[in-house]
Parts: C-alpha cells; sequence; structure tokens
C-alpha cells in the first residue's frame, strides 16, 4: 500500500491523475435530484466505446472492396468465431447510439439545459451529434448492400442540387461519377478513423464544458448559488460514487434492452437491418423505394416534402439543412428565464408536446413512399417543424396580445403565400389535398399563438424554488 | 412517470399506423410459410431439395458443405456424398476444364460452376446467390413464390409465378409439382358508384399434369426446402437465441446487484 502511494505520488508530481480524478468525479459535484432523463449522457458514452471496441474487431475481417464487401460482411456472420455477435453489436449500436442521443438531446430541451450558461456544452452536443450522422452515414456503405449502395448515391446527390458547383462538388465527394469503389474506400477511411477522432475529440469538449460550469438538473435551478463553508454545493453530491453506482444501475438495464434486441430482433423489424441491403449492391437495378435508416427520416421527410423550384431540389436540400443548423441556435431562439419544464408556461408545453409528435410523425413519413397525401402531410409536418422555433422565440419573454395576434396574422398569411405557387397549376387532387391540409399549420398557429391571449394561465410560468426538490 | 407515460402512448399510438400502411400497401395473394429451425429433418429433406434442385445454377457462396453437415448432425461422409454434386475447377486451366473436375472438399464453399455471363445470356438475368435471399425477401414471399408457378405459353420457359411476375426462372420444381393454371373468380367492387370487376386470385388451381407428389406434400416439401433457405439465411441463429437466454439471464441478476449497490450508497443522500 505504501509502495502504492509512493507511485501515486511520482506520478502526481509528473501527471495530475488525482487532481482530475477529483476534479471530474470525486469532487465533481452533480445535483442530487437527477431523475431517469439523466441516464442517457453515461449511456452515449457507453455506446461510444461499444462502437469503437467492435468496429476495431470489424475492421479486421472487413474488405473495403467494392467487389467483396458484401462477402466479407457475410463472412463475418458465418466464418469468424463471434463474428455473427461483433456484427450484431455494432449495427444495433447504431441504432441504440441514436435512440439514446435523442433521449439526451430531448433531456436537453425539456430542462433548458442548453440555456446560460451551458450554451457551449449545447453547441458541442449538436456538433457531436451532426458527426454522428456523418459517422452512420458513411458507416451505412460499407456492408455495400442496395439500400447502402443507393441510399449513399442519393445523399450524395443532393450536393449535386448546389446551383453551380453542385455537380463538381458530388464527383468530388465520391471520388467517381458514380458511387463505386473509390466512394466505398474513402467512406472506409472517414468511418473508421476520421470521424471517430472528431467524435472523440467533441465528447472530450462536451464534458470539459459541462464539468466547468456544472450539470443542470430537472428544477433547472443553480445548484451553485449555495454552498456550504467548505465551498460545496449544499444540493451537490460527488459524481463518484454516487453517480457511478446509479449509472451501473442504467448500464444493466439498457444493456438488458440491448440484448434483447440484439439476441431476439437484430434486424429491429426491418429498421434497425434493412431486408433489401441482403442483396448485393447493383448500380443496374434501382430499388422501388429508397429510404435512408430510421434515424434520418425525419429530415429525409423535410427534404422531400419541399417542393422543387425551378426544377431544383435546392429548397429541399437548404430546408433540410436549416432543420439541423437551426438546433445551433437554440441557446439564442429560446431565451425565456425559467429552464425547466416543470415551472414553464403550459403553453410551452403544449408546443414541445405538439414537436415531439411532429417529429415522429416526420421519422414515420419519411419511411413511406412518396404518396401524394403522405407527401402533403410531410409537407405540414415541416412547417410545424420550424414553426415550433419561431413560437419558441415568441415565447421567450412576456408579450402583449397584440403580438401574438400580429404573429399569428403574419405566420398564417406566410403559409398561405407558400401554398399559392404549389396551388396554382396543381392537379384538382392536389388541389383538395393542399385546401384541407392547410388547416394542419393554421390550426397549430391558433393553439399556439391564440390560446395564449385567452387566458393569463397559459403564459404564467410557476416560481422557481431556490433549491432543488427532491 | 408522466413523462414515460408519453413515450409509451405515442409509441402505442403509431404502432397501429405503422402497421396500418403496411397491411394497405402490398395486397398481393401472400401464403405463410411454416419455419422452424428446430426441426431438423424438415432442414435435412429442405437441403437435399436445395442441393438438387437449386444449387447448379444458385449458388449459396457464403456458406460451407461442413457447416450445413454440422448443424443439421448428417456424417461428414454422407453429406460428402449426399450433398456435394458441384465440381471444382478452380485448380484447372481452360484445356483442362472441359473434362470433369475433382469433387468439392467438405470445407468448401457451395459455389456453382455457372458463370454470371452465361447465366444472364440463358434467364436474361444473373442467377443471384441464394444465402441470404431468406432475410431479403423473407420466408413467405419464398413459399409463395415456388408454389405459385403456372402455365403461360407466352413466357420463354413456359411458365410464370403469381409472386414474381414475369420471371425468368423456369419451374425447376416442375416434376414435383405438375404443371398448374390458377383459378380466378370475378369480384365486384364498388367504389364512388362506378362498378368495376375485378380478377382475384382463389388460392386453387387446376392441375393439367399431375406432379410425382400429391399438392399437399408439394407444399410440405416446399416449406422444407424454405425452412433450409432461411437456416442458410443466419445458420448461427439458434445458437445466438441460446446464448441470448444466458446473457439476459445473467443481467438480470446483474441488475438486482447493481440495484442493491446504489440504494446502499445512496442511503447518505438527503
Amino acid at each position: 500500500m505504501a509502495k502504492l502511494q509512493a507511485l501515486l505520488g511520482w506520478v502526481d508530481a509528473r501527471f495530475p491523475l488525482t487532481q482530475m480524478w477529483k476534479e471530474h468525479l470525486s469532487e465533481y459535484y452533480a445535483p442530487k435530484n437527477f431523475n431517469f432523463w439523466y441516464y442517457f449522457g453515461s449511456l452515449a458514452l457507453l455506446v461510444l466505446v461499444l462502437q469503437i471496441v467492435t468496429g476495431i474487431f470489424l475492421t479486421m475481417n472487413y474488405k473495403p472492396d467494392a467487389a467483396v464487401a458484401f462477402a466479407s460482411v457475410e463472412g463475418i456472420m458465418r466464418d469468424v468465431n463471434w463474428g455473427y455477435l461483433i456484427r450484431y453489436m455494432h449495427s444495433t449500436g447504431a441504432s441504440a447510439f441514436f435512440i439514446v442521443v435523442y433521449l439526451h438531446m430531448y433531456r436537453g430541451v425539456m430542462y433548458g439545459s442548453f440555456k446560460k450558461p451551458r450554451e457551449l456544452i449545447w453547441i458541442l452536443g449538436v456538433f457531436i451529434y451532426v458527426a454522428l450522422m456523418a459517422e452512420a452515414f458513411m458507416g451505412y456503405l460499407l456492408p455495400w448492400g442496395q439500400m447502402s449502395y443507393w441510399g449513399a448515391q442519393v445523399i450524395v446527390n443532393l450536393f449535386g442540387a448546389i446551383p453551380y458547383i453542385g455537380n463538381d462538388l458530388a464527383v468530388w465527394i465520391r471520388g467517381d461519377f458514380v458511387v463505386d469503389d473509390a466512394t466505398l474506400n474513402r467512406f472506409f477511411a472517414f468511418h473508421v478513423i476520421a470521424v471517430p477522432l472528431v467524435l472523440l475529440v467533441l465528447v472530450v469538449m462536451h464534458i470539459l464544458a459541462l464539468h466547468e460550469v456544472g450539470s443542470n438538473n430537472p428544477d433547472g435551478v443553480e445548484i451553485k448559488k449555495h454552498k456550504d463553508a467548505n465551498g460545496k454545493p449544499l444540493d451537490g453530491i460527488a459524481f463518484h460514487p454516487y453517480y457511478t453506482v446509479k449509472d451501473i444501475v442504467g448500464v444493466v438495464a439498457f444493456l438488458i434492452i440491448f440484448s434483447v434486441i440484439m439476441f431476439f430482433m437484430p434486424e429491429g423489424g426491418g429498421l434497425f437491418l434493412e431486408p433489401d441491403n441482403f442483396v448485393p449492391a447493383n448500380p443496374l437495378s434501382t430499388p422501388e423505394h429508397i429510404k435512408p435508416l430510421w434515424y434520418f427520416t425525419p429530415f429525409y421527410a423535410i427534404l422531400r416534402a419541399i417542393p422543387p423550384m425551378f426544377e431544383s431540389q435546392f429548397p429541399g436540400v437548404i430546408a433540410m439543412g436549416v432543420s439541423i443548423v437551426v438546433l445551433f441556435f437554440l441557446p439564442w431562439i429560446d431565451r425565456h428565464p425559467v429552464k425547466s419544464i416543470r415551472y414553464r408556461e403550459p403553453i410551452y408545453t403544449l408546443a414541445l408536446m405538439i414537436f415531439i409528435v411532429t417529429f415522429v410523425a416526420l421519422a414515420w413519413l419519411g419511411m413511406q413512399p412518396a404518396l401524394p397525401y403522405l407527401s402533403e402531410l410531410a409537407f405540414r409536418c415541416s412547417e410545424l417543424y420550424f414553426s415550433f422555433f419561431i413560437v419558441l422565440a415568441i415565447y421567450s419573454q412576456a408579450r402583449s396580445k397584440n403580438y401574438y395576434i400580429t404573429w399569428l396574422v403574419a405566420l398564417a398569411a406566410a403559409v398561405i403565400l407558400m401554398d399559392l405557387p404549389r396551388y396554382i397549376g396543381a392537379s384538382g387532387d392536389k388541389q383538395i389535398l393542399i385546401r384541407y391540409s392547410i388547416f394542419i399549420p393554421l390550426i397549430y398557429f391558433v393553439i399556439t399563438l391564440w390560446l395564449p391571449t385567452t387566458a393569463a394561465k397559459w403564459t404564467t410560468s410557476k416560481t422557481v424554488p431556490d433549491r432543488v426538490t427532491q | 412517470m408522466k413523462k414515460i407515460l408519453f413515450i409509451l402512448s405515442v409509441t402505442l399510438l403509431c404502432g397501429p399506423l405503422y402497421s396500418l400502411a403496411q397491411a394497405s400497401e402490398d395486397e398481393a395473394y401472400v401464403a405463410k410459410a411454416d419455419i422452424n429451425l428446430e426441426n431438423k429433418d424438415s432442414l435435412r429433406r429442405g437441403a437435399r431439395l436445395f442441393v438438387n434442385y437449386c444449387l447448379s445454377c444458385h449458388s449459396a457462396a457464403y456458406l460451407r458443405y461442413k457447416r450445413v453437415a454440422d448443424d443439421l448432425d448428417i456424417d461428414e461422409k454422407l453429406a460428402a456424398e449426399k450433398l456435394i454434386f458441384v465440381a471444382d475447377f478452380s485448380k484447372m486451366d481452360e484445356s483442362e476444364a472441359k473434362r470433369q473436375g475433382e469433387p468439392k472438399k467438405i470445407g468448401a464453399l457451395m459455389t456453382v460452376a455457372m458463370r454470371a455471363a452465361d447465366s444472364k445470356r440463358w434467364f436474361g438475368t444473373a442467377v443471384p446467390d441464394l444465402s441470404v435471399i431468406a432475410r431479403s425477401r423473407g420466408a413467405d414471399w419464398l413459399y409463395t413464390y415456388l408454389t405459385t408457378f403456372y402455365v403461360d405459353d407466352t413466357r420463354p420457359m413456359g411458365v410464370n409465378n403469381l409472386a414474381f411476375h414475369n420471371v425468368g426462372m423456369p419451374h425447376v420444381l416442375w416434376e414435383l409439382d405438375g404443371l398448374k393454371k390458377p383459378i380466378y373468380e370475378t369480384v365486384k367492387n364498388k367504389q364512388s358508384g362506378t362498378e368495376t370487376e375485378t380478377q382475384v386470385f382463389t388460392g386453387k388451381f387446376d392441375y393439367l399434369t399431375e406432379g410425382k407428389l400429391s399438392p399437399v406434400k408439394y407444399k410440405e416439401a416446399v416449406n422444407d426446402l424454405v425452412n433450409f433457405l432461411v437456416y442458410m439465411g443466419e445458420p448461427g441463429r439458434l445458437e445466438r437465441q441460446r446464448i441470448g437466454i444466458i446473457v439476459v439471464l445473467f443481467l438480470g441478476l446483474l441488475l438486482l446487484f447493481a440495484y442493491l449497490m446504489k440504494r446502499e450508497f445512496w442511503k447518505d443522500v438527503h
């Protein structure tokens, strides 16, 4: 024991080991009232490690060559010892990563964790999310199945929709005029080393930023306001051992769900591993219905829903880009002083619930074939998606009745104006669809902007307690 | 708790919507296969059909004969005799290839000698590998496909298919199945005032030539074959599920202890 102490002293004189242990674990004080939603941060870290470790083993047997990539994946499934388990862990892990990250982000929105002083944590988090999307997209090409191939083809073609430089840019990304061996090789390089490095750096920055300002909590109160004589927050408990032992429970519970999926339904009902991807990539046969994996479908639905302008898909690409980029600005869009949904005005809760339904609806619509009525519904859901952020900005402070009504009229007029070019020249059936579905955004604006003017209770937030509640 | 209830309700809402959309998408005739990977007799019968009828045009290039022998409890010598009909031409040059090749070794992959370029010329399309066909098409589709070949003189192979319209493949199982034509009935639909008549398949066939097997026996044989194709799609499926039970039970126990540890530590948090 004495020798171990001496060794630790030797290391500490050369590297801040004990200091780091204290700063980030044993003397990092986290609010004591974390609930269910606070598991997903540590779970995201767990899945990241899982993906890296399984990924390393997969690269030992995978061959990034268009001629043999598909066969090498089946080789892993059949001829490599425990290969099927490693591959399923990785494929299930990819979907699990997005489930966990979506819940983690929703937690941040719900409890206002993105607000001052945590704007940078949020922004770094959105960067992680974007990097994760790139990572997942490029990884999905590697099995070289039909959906890998055509999904990549469609997404890379999006860059081709950019005016003037689009075509050259798409060729530059693919390294060929179509998705081909060159594309597979570079996507492999990005997937196994470039993007993971970026992800790791971002994750470290995300955690460092968090530990600099301290964690938010379900009450959205700052625990650092009330400290004891030693400078320890009164409502804080040491991350280690309290949250390490608590997170272990979360980890095991998560692993049970993860294992049930991985061992008994690794295809996830066709959502995690798509049936079409068991057909080797064939550049000469386009699948009937190309769709990205489930975690991209909300944005894919927005992309498809926006009609082309001047025979260019560019507006859709812009809309999809904005739907993701808008997340970066959330700390400045929602500036309401109350952080947590527990104390925020009821109209905000209502708007957030509608947003969740919209997001899930978009995810579902993105998986469906583009039938006219579904496309129309996707267009309306896209309008709701963007409207949420406008409404959020309006809710940021106390507003007069006239302010709400002015915005109600302005947004309704904007929606009608946007419909005019779609309406004129559309077929009779499409006109009927547009006429009826326009009520979706109109009713949304009435609920979110007229309702607050009817009674003060809609816009009155509750008093935020001084200390955390248990 | 309220939030969990909310998520639950969203999921419950989306479930029926999803199934509704699935149901309306595909109204074509689909027969259900009865898949049981524990039934090794059925798998062995399926393997016999597969190597005799399929594995000469179609390959199963990701599967090895030995794996089949091991998984289906077939003695290796017997397997070499009864399953391996494909010769190994890989060690011969062009002139020698005209002669008979050596029989494949038991550890070999189930590839075939037919070249893709030839099959494209003969059948209009490259014959697909069947290793993971059950995972892309699904057992029910394969079962429907193999039981609904019918005589159609307009097609180059003389047959057409209810599940795969204008398929390029001949009805290789015709000796067992016989030659048949589907029986349709006329169904009247009344939609928005106008009456339309559609031909709907009754699920029954009119046999022009009887096969070696009765229709019931033929369906059983096809079911065995589809069972084998499903096995082939993922030979390790049963093992995966067996390990899964142990892993989940272990994690369940671990959860209990993890929870007890958490409770013990959190006693001093007030």
